[in-house]
């Protein structure tokens, strides 16, 4: 150490994807500082969709053009296989969360006044909305992309709070319930921290033990640093708690179904397809690059954990009433059902390779359900607006049979039944665990998916065997945005589950090259 | 006797047999455009139904005169449609022989013929439309059944022709008794089925084939004890659908149903497929004794069960349905018998189409007229008010009785005179089955025609309309002359060998023989018999209790007392059984999982308390376990 620090160098063209949805979120902030607020709702819509798209245009561009093989900016992103298809995922999904976001109506006019207060009225009536949205969507989704490409702890601690922040704050602006909102805000925003400190906590740990905060230095070091043992232990399993929380994994999941309750439903849209992933990608990549050498210590740690979470989210769901907070559970049992390919990694790069497939595709077929059932969601209105009582949606398959025939669709999805994209995403995650000798887990996975049934076929029954309600909710006449969500999830639902080869194939290709180190 | 050979099936593509696909699929069309259509197909729908049927009799009349266009020995014609399960039935195609054909002109014919006849029958019916769908559904399934060349078609023909059966029973569903009818009827078709079913398997596992020519033309290679035991599961499914004893119950409550169906179904077509699966499948039977001589026992017994029933019925529809029962005795009588039989047997069941699809459409003629009555001691001096129907229903009755030189008699005294060749003991039974069949058509045609007026006082009898008594009177010319035609100089018999062989020495008719004597004889004191006690004689409005036999023969010969006793009782024992070991057993377990896990959940449910701070702690002592099992794990 010299006292200079020399200026890195920074391969510009494999980060183009996500420099320009930064660079995109940068703009919307100009945009909100200078363009009149009637106009900037017109400016931000076109940007962000844009540079979005733009964004993953890039992205096949570099697939096509040839894989990197090594990290980028000096060691510190890894532009890799699984990476690309994770932004690519990532970006689909967000382009088609802000198709939900622009529709009028999610966001407050005034988010800082006082709930029922009378600012708060005026702002109504001005017709103001929230068009920091835009901005905030973009950070958050660069943050996402970020994450699961960082090879180094500090940069994955700072895409998992570029991801975070902007997170916080569009959970706060919902235009109904605005307490509920804040203090879902109030809330996601103290346990991330919480969870957040965990992290860089371990962060110190481990360097402390490596000297080093490149994972792949950190995997090096694994068995040559003798001693240190507690740190290494300490280090990891702290790490581990910051990324399962964003996972929502138990017993870490406390914060999901609030959050999602409270958040303006696009936003839980965005969070629980965009984020789900993104932490998803991340925890593959610190547990097999950095402590990949330590995997026959952390794996039992993991066994439990993806039961307590299956196992947890399947009953907990089953007696929730309001349809957010059973779909929040969904995504814990979800999220354990993942865990199980995570478990299923072996040592052999075969087996690596068709268990991260398998979690690829499942990330893939779960968003897009999850971001359809979420766009459903905000249709079903009463005069209170979104109908999130179970109770209210009785009988909808009868008024509107249409939505109510998608949704079950989706239910049966995340139920996992044959010909949608959910039983897929089982089937491949779950053999490649069996293959890779965790046997006990799956079994464990199948009675949980029988659980989760239940409820997933409850609101179906509900739907569509049950008398309508005299003053039920109405179905809005969705917008063209809505629509086209909904029918994309719906679309990507089937296709992915009639003929779901091409994606495998993605997958598999995607995962061929494993992490880079 | 020696069998002459069936002849090899020839591929055949082009023509009207190469399009026979078109008859199984234009009544099916038919029944998916009335089904799916709903009421915008009201206006229209009984006339859609007639074409279908119509247009698929021109096929086969066309198919029938391309196939006689071959020599005889090249008359088996396969017909492959589509490529199926590899292994079971690689290709599915269709077999158009002799046989085939027969049944294709019969069902499509007097198919047709009844089609135009529920016009006038059923037009004051709310639901004629989905009649007439049902009914080009029944055409379709049973043409399917006739000319699959493998056992796996047939046998979804058969159940096509099970489902059809089923809701034509039911049609009048708001009825109790028509609901139930159909139901037994089903139920009872099911035991049958699954006889055949294993009938199947077993010949799978036998042949590794279900095709005609995979299995048939092998069948000497089977050991006698599995062609016995293939034979007799066939024999299971035949009484099943033919209602042949002991699954015999359900065809007098069958009657439920409309009259055309009981015309077309349960008289002229679908009950005759048993006796269909026995000729088709004659090289298993041929190869084994044991299976033939049960089969001969089963047509004997029932011919005469049959005929009994018939002579205490005062529901005309139930009387003609004991009939039927009893002249489907005679038909499986004859293809038990072997090749010398089955023209017979075949004829026999053609003929019967006519004369009994005639008289069963008389009495549904009669009850339109007379306000649905069915009970014939409501009847009496009809003649002179439906001259037409009266007519026809005469025909009808004199082929049935064997009457000199109509259809029935040609028929009928084929099967007797093999039957007595085969064996004595079945041929006498079979001539007193003739006496008795005298006796109680006579008794059903003087109740009905003749005698004092016994009407109800709503009754104003009245002829029916032209599109009612038009297929009467076709009907009554195939009674007429069918016969003499198919039987004199052996035509039928000769048409038939290349499908099912014939015997070596054609039998000569014998116009005198002492059996065939013996029958007229028989008949005409049965008839005499009759004319005294229902015709000279005042016939009672109620019917008189009866000696124990007519109380025997009242009561189908206690045949549903004996399947209550043997099945439905122990069936319901079995299925409370079932319910309680379900209930308290099944249910008690799943209940109970069920109930703690929706506990459990309302239990954990009180962690989530909202509030920020016991999350974190949750996090808290989470993250202290999580670095605990690093610990523990890391140290093992």
């Amino acid at each position: 150490m010299n006292g200079t620090i020399p200026a890195p160098t920074i391969e510009y063209g494999m980060l183009a994807p996500m420099l320009v949805v930064f660079g995109a979120a940068i703009v919307g902030v100009l945009v909100e500082a200078f363009a009149p607020r009637y106009l900037r709702s017109a400016i931000h819509l076109p940007i962000t969709l844009l540079s979005l798209l733009i964004s993953f245009v890039l992205i096949v561009w570099q697939w096509v053009e040839g894989v990197p093989t090594k990290a980028a900016a000096m060691g510190a992103i890894a532009v890799d296989g699984p990476a690309m298809f994770i932004w690519g995922t990532i970006l689909v999904l967000a382009f088609v969360s802000v198709l939900l976001i622009k529709d009028e109506g999610h966001f407050v006019g005034a988010a800082a006044a006082v709930p029922g207060s009378a600012e708060e009225e005026q702002a109504l009536y001005e017709g103001a909305a929230h068009t920091e949205v835009y901005p905030l969507v973009l950070f958050a989704v660069g943050g996402m992309m970020l994450f699961p490409a960082a090879n180094d702890l500090l940069i994955a601690f700072v895409g998992l709070e570029v991801m975070s922040l902007p997170l916080y704050l569009l959970c706060g602006l919902a235009r109904r319930r605005r307490l509920l909102s804040q203090e879902a805000a109030m809330k996601y925003f103290l346990l991330g921290a919480f969870s957040s400190a965990f992290f860089l906590y371990g962060t110190a740990m481990i360097y402390g033990y490596a000297n080093s905060l490149d994972l792949a230095e950190i995997g090096a070091s694994l068995g040559v640093v003798g001693g240190q043992d507690m740190l290494l232990y300490i280090g990891g399993a702290m790490i581990g708690v910051g990324l399962l929380f964003k996972i929502g994994a138990a017993p870490f999941q406390a914060w999901k179904p609030d959050v999602y309750q409270g958040a303006p439903t696009p936003i839980t849209a965005l969070m629980a397809s965009g984020t789900l992933i993104a932490a998803f990608g991340a925890l593959l990549r610190v547990f097999w690059v950095a402590l990949g050498g330590l995997d026959w210590n952390w794996r039992p740690v993991f066994y439990g954990v993806a039961i307590l979470t299956m196992l947890g989210g399947a009953i907990f769901a089953i007696t929730q009433t309001d349809i957010k907070r059973m779909l929040a559970y969904s995504s814990i049992a979800h999220g354990g059902f993942l865990l199980i390919g995570v478990i299923a990694t072996g040592s052999a790069p075969a087996q690596n390779t068709s268990a991260l497939s398998g979690i690829l595709f499942y990330l893939v077929a779960y968003g897009f359900t999850t971001v359809g059932a979420f766009a459903v969601v905000t249709m079903v209105r009463d005069a209170g607006g979104e109908a999130w009582h179970l109770s209210r949606w009785a009988g909808l398959g009868k008024r509107s049979p249409l939505l109510a025939g998608v949704f079950a669709f989706f239910l049966l999805a995340f139920a996992g039944i044959p010909l949608t994209s959910g039983f897929f995403g089982k089937y491949a995650v779950f053999q490649a665990a069996v293959t890779g000798g965790a046997l006990p887990l799956v079994i464990v996975g199948a009675v949980a998916s029988a659980v989760a049934a239940f409820f997933y076929v409850r609101v179906i029954v509900l739907m569509f065997f049950s008398d309508p309600a005299a003053d039920g909710p109405s179905v809005v006449l969705p917008s063209r945005g809505t629509a086209a969500v909904v029918g994309l999830a719906a679309l990507a639902t089937v296709v992915l589950g009639v003929f779901p080869q091409p994606v495998l194939d993605l997958a598999h290709s995607a995962a061929q090259s494993l992490f880079v180190r | 006797m020696e069998a002459a050979e069936i002849a090899s099936i020839t591929q055949h593509s082009g023509g009207a047999i190469g399009a026979a696909w078109l008859m199984i699929a234009l009544p099916l069309v038919g029944a998916a455009v009335l089904l799916l259509g709903g009421r915008r197909t009201d206006k229209f729908g009984h006339l859609l139904g007639v074409l279908m049927a119509v247009a698929s009799f021109v096929v086969a009349a066309l198919a029938f005169v391309q196939l006689l266009g071959f020599a005889p020995g090249e008359r088996r014609r396969g017909v492959s449609l589509f490529e199926f399960i590899p292994g079971l039935v690689d290709k599915v195609g269709l077999l158009v022989d002799p046989l085939s054909i027969s049944f294709c002109l019969l069902i499509t014919g007097v198919g047709s013929l009844i089609h135009v006849y529920s016009i006038g029958y059923m037009a004051h019916d709310p639901n004629r439309r989905r009649f007439f769908a049902y009914l080009n559904l029944f055409v379709a399934a049973m043409l399917l059944l006739v000319l699959a060349d493998n056992y796996l078609a047939l046998f979804v023909g058969w159940e096509g022709v099970g489902l059809a059966s089923y809701l034509l029973i039911g049609f009048w569903q708001h009825k109790p008794s028509a609901a139930t009818a159909a139901k037994k009827a089903f139920i009872v078709n099911r035991v049958g089925d699954v006889g055949l079913l294993i009938a199947m398997f077993t010949i799978f596992a036998t042949f590794h084939s279900l095709t005609f020519s995979g299995v048939l033309d092998r069948a000497g290679d089977a050991s006698q004890g599995t062609l016995t035991a293939i034979g007799l599961l066939l024999l299971v499914g035949a009484c099943g659908k033919s209602a042949q004893l002991p699954l015999q119950s359900w065809l007098l409550d069958a009657m439920e149903g409309p009259t055309p169906v009981s015309a077309l179904i349960h008289a002229a077509t679908m009950v005759t497929a048993g006796v269909y699966l026995i000729v088709r499948s004659g090289p298993i039977f041929e190869g084994t004794g044991t299976a033939q001589l049960v089969v001969t026992i089963v047509g004997v017994a029932t011919l005469l069960a049959g005929a009994i029933i018939g002579t205490a019925k005062d529901d005309i529809k139930k009387a003609l349905a004991g009939s039927t029962m009893s002249q489907i005795g005679y038909m499986v009588l004859a293809a038990g018998v072997g090749p010398a039989g089955y023209a017979f047997a075949i004829a026999h069941l053609i003929t019967h189409g006519f004369f009994k699809a005639d008289m069963f459409l008389g009495a549904g003629s009669v009850m339109h007229a007379m306000n649905d009555e069915v009970d014939m001691r409501k009847y009496g001096g009809l003649r002179k008010v439906m001259p037409i129907t009266f007519a026809t229903f005469l025909v009808g009755y004199l082929a049935i009785i064997g009457f000199p030189l109509l259809s029935g008699y040609f028929t009928k005294d084929g099967i007797i005179e093999t039957a007595m060749e085969h064996s004595a003991v079945l041929g006498w039974l079979a001539v007193l089955g003739a006496g008795i069949t005298g006796f109680y058509m006579s008794r059903l045609v003087f109740m009905t025609f003749f005698g004092k007026k016994r009407w109800d006082a709503k009754a104003h009898p009245h002829e029916s309309p032209a599109v009612m008594t038009v297929p009467l009177l076709l009907l009554s010319i195939g009674s007429i002359a069918l016969g003499a035609y198919l039987i004199l100089g052996n035509r039928f018999m000769i048409f038939l060998s290349p499908a099912v062989g014939a015997p070596e020495h054609l039998p000569e008719f014998h116009p005198f023989s002492a059996p065939g004597l013996a029958t007229l004889a028989l008949v005409a004191i049965g008839a005499a018999f009759a004319w005294l006690r229902y015709g000279a004689a005042e016939v009672p409005a109620t019917a008189p209790r009866g000696s124990f036999l007519t109380t025997f023969a009242r009561r189908d010969l206690y045949g549903d007392a004996l399947n209550e006793a043997l099945f439905m009782r122990p069936g319901q024992w079995l299925t409370r059984l079932a319910v309680f070991f379900d209930n308290r057993g099944v249910d008690g377990l799943v209940n109970g999982l069920a109930a703690s896990i929706g506990g459990s959940s309302g239990r954990l449910r009180r962690v989530q308390t909202g509030f920020v701070r016991s999350y974190a702690l949750s996090i808290f002592v989470g993250a202290a376990v999580l670095v605990g099992a690093w610990f523990v794990v890391g140290n093992l």
